[in-house]
């Protein structure tokens, strides 16, 4: 498992940053989500991998705290995935208020001179 | 009130007034004065009250504990060397205060001025009254920034402004050492607190960073002090204000400078370094600020140099290191702040009357202004040291002083004969400003026919002649206990026996005090003819200090614009590359150094769907990088479909929340890209000049290519590595056992998020909503790009062929195409409400909670826009995004604030089971009202943001102005 899952946060990160470095807004903005995927993915990873484990507690039953996945990671991605939300919108926005101001959709504002 | 308490109150006073005056009406002169006088007036009856117990020797402290641990809290100290200066401060800012009330004229924002003049009063007796030396530097800087302020009142001069600029820059530098040389200081004496620091002589003196720290502290103190070679910003400090002059530049802050030199006397002199650094800078400063005041034109210009010379005077009789010059040094410090007040509320007065400063424009005044006259000669004596006036006292000290043997070297030999050469010069100066200010006839008629100003404009000046007068004659009886109770404080047991007496016999002090007196009338009546004609002062009027400054000033200018030039771009990609490189080789050095190696856990195996659904997973990422150039739409699906693998790690590797949350902000999320595919260009294929792509272009996506690969693998690498390894003990264990226990819901992540870290949620929340506000109104102006306008081509070839039928509207298409799912997605609408809620109501126990169930709310609102159409949902459904923002904001605040009611911080937890008819058990935790909060919040940026973008389809668009030439881009 452990290993399928650090391949997969390593794919997703490459094209992210791949796209990152792009001069065009669209891909950067697809970038950024597909980076958000592998931080998160990154994140929830550092709690330790665990199957049928959810952080959900019976109640009656005396708590055993190993007998859970580490809720901590779960929370921080829980808001990284609503903040990521929020940033992508801005992005977003950004990218169609300079397009309209620049006529183009290079990062930059304006076409490179190549 | 407790002494403590008053100490607070004092320093804070100024400051609150300081606010206060800012808000008066701009012509609101006499409500301002009074305010900041008042103030003033408070504050030295307060610390007028205090002395009793000063005067026994105790200090008194005020401490408000910040950082404990690092000996840094809010303290302040009075003690007897602090209460003297506390004193002057505010009793010479009470007459100022009243003198300019008369000297501004009624054109000037006077509130303004006081707002300065009062936080400049409170930073000043901030910087003698604190018991810390980080807090000292604080409000050591802030003196500086008030100062430029005050220089620059008139800012629509360009030499207050430049006179600002430079005293800051000066200042400021100053400081900066200052504050290093601080905390060296602190480090050598284990702690920053004056008290600490006053009882670690041994300490400081045997330490390795005694002469670095020394410089530092010297180098803060001459700047502030105008010493030489950084003495040039005081002249230049001339264009503000006189009673800013008076105050600032001759009474109090230039005075900060002498004062921390006292203040750190006890431990930081008393070594060799210590006296040749000090005390040939004092000469030397004396020296030149006396010579060049001969020579001045302008009357603050000669006060200025004067001042620049006493200052040197004062810091030469710290440099010496004996206690009796020490005493001496005290005494001058407050004797040049009356004198010179005086005088230079005197020239403001000559000024105000005359239209001019200029020595040479100026005289006969004494017909005009005979009371005027009187004072400025009994100061200006003063200064000269003429016996019977308090100048005369500290200057017959310094002069006994320089007689005795301090270092057996040369110095001792030069000093005596410096002093009296020096004090020739001052008496030179002095004659010079009084005969021919007043004496001699002006060579042409003045600008304006001057008489007496206003009396109360005069009273401050006779208040401080009256003072240079009353400690000239009876200095036992006047000054001597205050002097007496600094000496203590500053000199301990070295407490030197001194005699406050007018005269003490015929001695070498007296004879040399009487040459210099002699000398000085004698040098007037055979050159002072000729000084009218000096262009600039001979021999010093050559080092340009000015000058100098600028040069490095511009030159510091110069390399940082050949530095930008060289290393800046405003080009976001090599940014990002370079931002790029450097987390990768920051990532990459520990695992250089240390090694990387797989943890020691078990195998568990692969999961063979696992691996399918990443296969997909990674692929379609993978695909989403190629296509996301030319194929957008295409690039948004397979961006999807990797979030759909990762949403289903979530659900495989025990995060349901993850999941449930991740999925709808999926849906949301690809919504909104796709409201916003409208308005992008159509992407044309690259064609390069040959058919082949030139070789920048194939090196610089190699360049990324290779970026992007080692960033996947580093990631990769390191995760494994994590992964493999064996859990440590961490804070999860707590939040677990509590989760129930404490915070009353079995959902462990949604009970640490409305719980324990509800502030951090808090937080976000109002990042979202923030976020939605900066959206909606980046696109209130939003203008699409020329190429955009045009309805597009799906919707035209509708239209027409809507419109080539007779029996079809305009707009019958879509609205036929939409049939079925319409009808689904309206009936739908209820029971995803419904979804919501009960998302938001057993969060607290199951997964879901305030984030899923507002977003699921918002999906359903969604569905009913794409359903219906931006219009018609609108003319049916009020949705109000903006007060969804704002309740949610409130509701998450109060309850959190509502725990303060009963006691607890902010975002206690109340919680309890309440049993609700039908429904059965509900958990009724105060966390639960937090959480729908956050529900609204979430519902109302979501919906805010995707309204907005949707509006903008049925918008008519306008276009941009098209791109103006962007002049100027090439320029910072």
């Amino acid at each position: 498992m452990e290993i399928v899952l650090a391949l997969a946060i390593g794919i997703l990160t490459g094209s992210g940053v791949w796209l990152l470095l792009r001069p065009r807004t669209f891909q950067v903005i697809i970038g950024l989500a597909l980076l958000s995927y592998a931080v998160n993915l990154f994140i929830l990873s550092m709690g330790r991998l665990r199957v049928d484990a959810p952080p959900i507690i019976r109640k009656g039953v005396p708590v055993d705290p190993a007998a859970f996945v580490d809720p901590v990671p779960q929370a921080l991605v829980l808001t990284a995935i609503v903040i990521s939300f929020a940033t992508t919108a801005l992005m977003l926005v950004v990218l169609l208020a300079s397009r309209g101001l620049t006529n183009t959709d290079h990062v930059d504002g304006e076409e490179s001179q190549q | 009130m407790t002494p403590q308490h008053l100490l607070l109150l004092i320093v804070a006073l100024p400051f609150l007034g300081s606010f206060a005056a800012a808000f008066l009406p701009t012509r609101a002169r006499t409500q301002a004065t009074l305010l900041a006088g008042l103030i003033a007036v408070v504050g030295a009856v307060g610390i007028g009250s205090l002395y009793p117990a000063v005067s026994q020797g105790q200090i008194l402290l005020s401490v408000t504990p910040w950082l404990p641990s690092l000996d840094l809290n809010l303290t302040f100290r009075l003690s007897g060397v602090s209460w003297l200066f506390a004193m002057l401060v505010l009793v010479m800012g009470a007459l100022v205060i009243l003198y300019a009330r008369y000297y501004m004229s009624d054109e000037d924002p006077v509130p303004r001025f006081f707002s300065f003049l009062l936080a400049f009063m409170g930073s000043m007796l901030g910087v003698v009254l604190s018991g810390n030396l980080i807090q000292i530097a604080f409000f050591w800087e802030v003196t500086s920034l008030f100062s430029f302020l005050l220089i620059g009142y008139w800012h629509h001069n360009q030499s207050a402004r430049d006179g600002a600029r430079m005293a800051l820059m000066v200042t400021g530098a100053g400081g900066i050492c200052l504050m290093l040389g601080f905390i060296l200081l602190g480090q050598m004496a284990g702690g920053f607190s004056l008290d600490t620091v006053l009882a670690s002589k041994d300490a400081i003196h045997s330490s390795p960073y005694y002469p670095l720290a020394l410089a530092l502290i010297l180098i803060g103190c001459f700047t502030k002090s105008a010493q030489f070679p950084f003495h040039f910003w005081l002249p230049h400090a001339m264009a503000a204000p006189t009673p800013v002059s008076a105050y600032l530049h001759s009474a109090t802050m230039v005075k900060a400078g002498v004062f921390i030199l006292i203040l750190l006397w006890p431990v930081l002199s008393g070594t060799d370094l210590w006296y040749f650094a000090v005390a040939p800078i004092g000469a030397i400063t004396l020296l030149i600020g006396a010579w060049v005041a001969i020579f001045q034109q302008d009357l603050k210009g000669l006060l200025a140099y004067s001042t620049i010379s006493h200052l040197g005077l004062i810091v030469l009789l710290l440099g010496l290191g004996s206690p009796l010059a020490a005493v001496a040094a005290i005494f001058h410090t407050v004797n040049h702040a009356t004198f010179k007040a005086s005088l230079f509320m005197a020239a403001g007065i000559i000024d105000h009357e005359t239209g001019t400063r200029d020595i040479r424009k100026l005289g006969g005044l004494w017909n005009y202004m005979p009371i005027t006259a009187t004072l400025a000669m009994v100061a200006a004596a003063a200064m000269a040291g003429v016996p019977l006036l308090n100048g005369f006292l500290s200057k017959e000290m310094f002069l006994a002083e320089v007689l005795e043997d301090h270092s057996g070297t040369l110095i001792d030999a030069v000093l005596p004969w410096l002093a009296t050469i020096a004090s020739a010069f001052a008496v030179l100066y002095s004659i010079r400003f009084i005969h021919q200010v007043f004496f001699v006839a002006p060579p042409e008629p003045l600008p304006r026919t001057p008489h007496e100003p206003p009396p109360w404009m005069r009273r401050p000046i006779e208040i401080l002649v009256l003072a240079c007068l009353l400690i000239g004659i009876f200095p036992a009886a006047t000054i001597g206990p205050f002097l007496a109770s600094a000496v203590r404080d500053t000199l301990g047991d070295q407490a030197p026996a001194y005699s406050l007496a007018v005269w003490h016999g015929f001695n070498r002090p007296l004879f040399l005090s009487l040459t210099a007196l002699a000398g000085g009338l004698i040098l007037y009546i055979l050159f002072g003819g000729r000084l009218n004609a000096a262009k600039a002062s001979p021999v010093v009027g050559r080092l340009k200090a000015r000058r100098t400054f600028e040069a490095v000033v511009e030159r510091g200018i110069a390399i940082a614009g050949w530095l930008h030039a060289l290393a800046g771009t405003r080009r976001l990609q090599p940014q990002l590359r370079v931002l790029m490189i450097f987390a990768l080789a920051a990532a990459a050095l520990p695992f250089l150094f240390l090694g990387y190696s797989v943890g020691s856990e078990r195998w568990t195996g692969v999961d063979p769907v696992f691996a399918l659904l990443w296969l997909i997973g990674g692929s379609c990422a993978l695909a989403a990088a190629w296509t996301a150039k030319f194929h957008r739409l295409a690039a948004l699906i397979l961006v999807g479909a990797a979030g759909l693998a990762t949403c289903i790690s979530f659900v495989w590797l025990s995060a349901p929340d993850l999941a449930l949350t991740q999925l709808l902000v999926e849906i949301v999320t690809t919504v909104l890209l796709l409201l916003g595919l409208r308005w992008l260009p159509k992407r044309q294929p690259d064609i390069w000049p040959e058919t082949r792509m030139p070789v920048q272009v194939l090196a610089r996506r190699g360049g990324d290519l290779a970026i992007a690969i080692i960033a996947g693998l580093g990631m990769a690498l390191i995760s494994y590595a994590v992964m493999t390894r064996p859990v440590t003990d961490s804070i999860a264990d707590f939040f677990t056992r509590n989760a129930y226990a404490e915070g009353g819901g079995t959902n462990i992540v949604n009970v640490i998020l409305v719980d324990f870290r509800a502030f951090d949620t808090l937080g976000e929340i109002t990042v979202l909503a923030i976020v939605a506000i900066t959206v909606f109104s980046l696109l209130r102006r939003f203008r699409p790009a020329s190429d955009s306008i045009e309805t597009p081509e799906q919707q035209r070839v509708q239209a027409d062929f809507d419109r080539r039928h007779a029996d079809r509207e305009v707009g019958d298409t879509v609205t036929d195409a939409l049939m079925v799912p319409r009808l689904i997605m309206q009936w739908m609408f209820p029971v995803i409400i419904t979804f919501a809620l009960y998302l938001l109501l057993r969060g607290h126990d199951l997964p879901g909670g305030g984030f899923a169930a507002g977003i699921a709310m918002s999906i359903g609102i969604l569905l009913q826009y794409m359903a219906m159409g931006t219009r018609e949902v609108e003319d049916r459904l009020m949705v109000l995004p903006i007060n969804w923002i704002g309740i949610g904001m409130l509701a998450a605040a109060l309850t959190g604030a509502g725990a303060w009611l009963f006691g607890y911080p902010l975002l206690t937890t109340f919680f309890r089971y309440l049993d609700v008819p039908l429904i059965g058990e509900v958990p009724a935790a105060s966390a639960l009202l937090f959480d729908l909060g956050v529900f609204a919040v979430v519902v109302g940026s979501t919906v805010l943001v995707l309204i907005a973008l949707a509006h903008q389809s049925i918008r008519t668009p306008r276009a941009a102005r098209p791109a103006e030439p962007k002049a100027g881009e090439e320029q910072g």
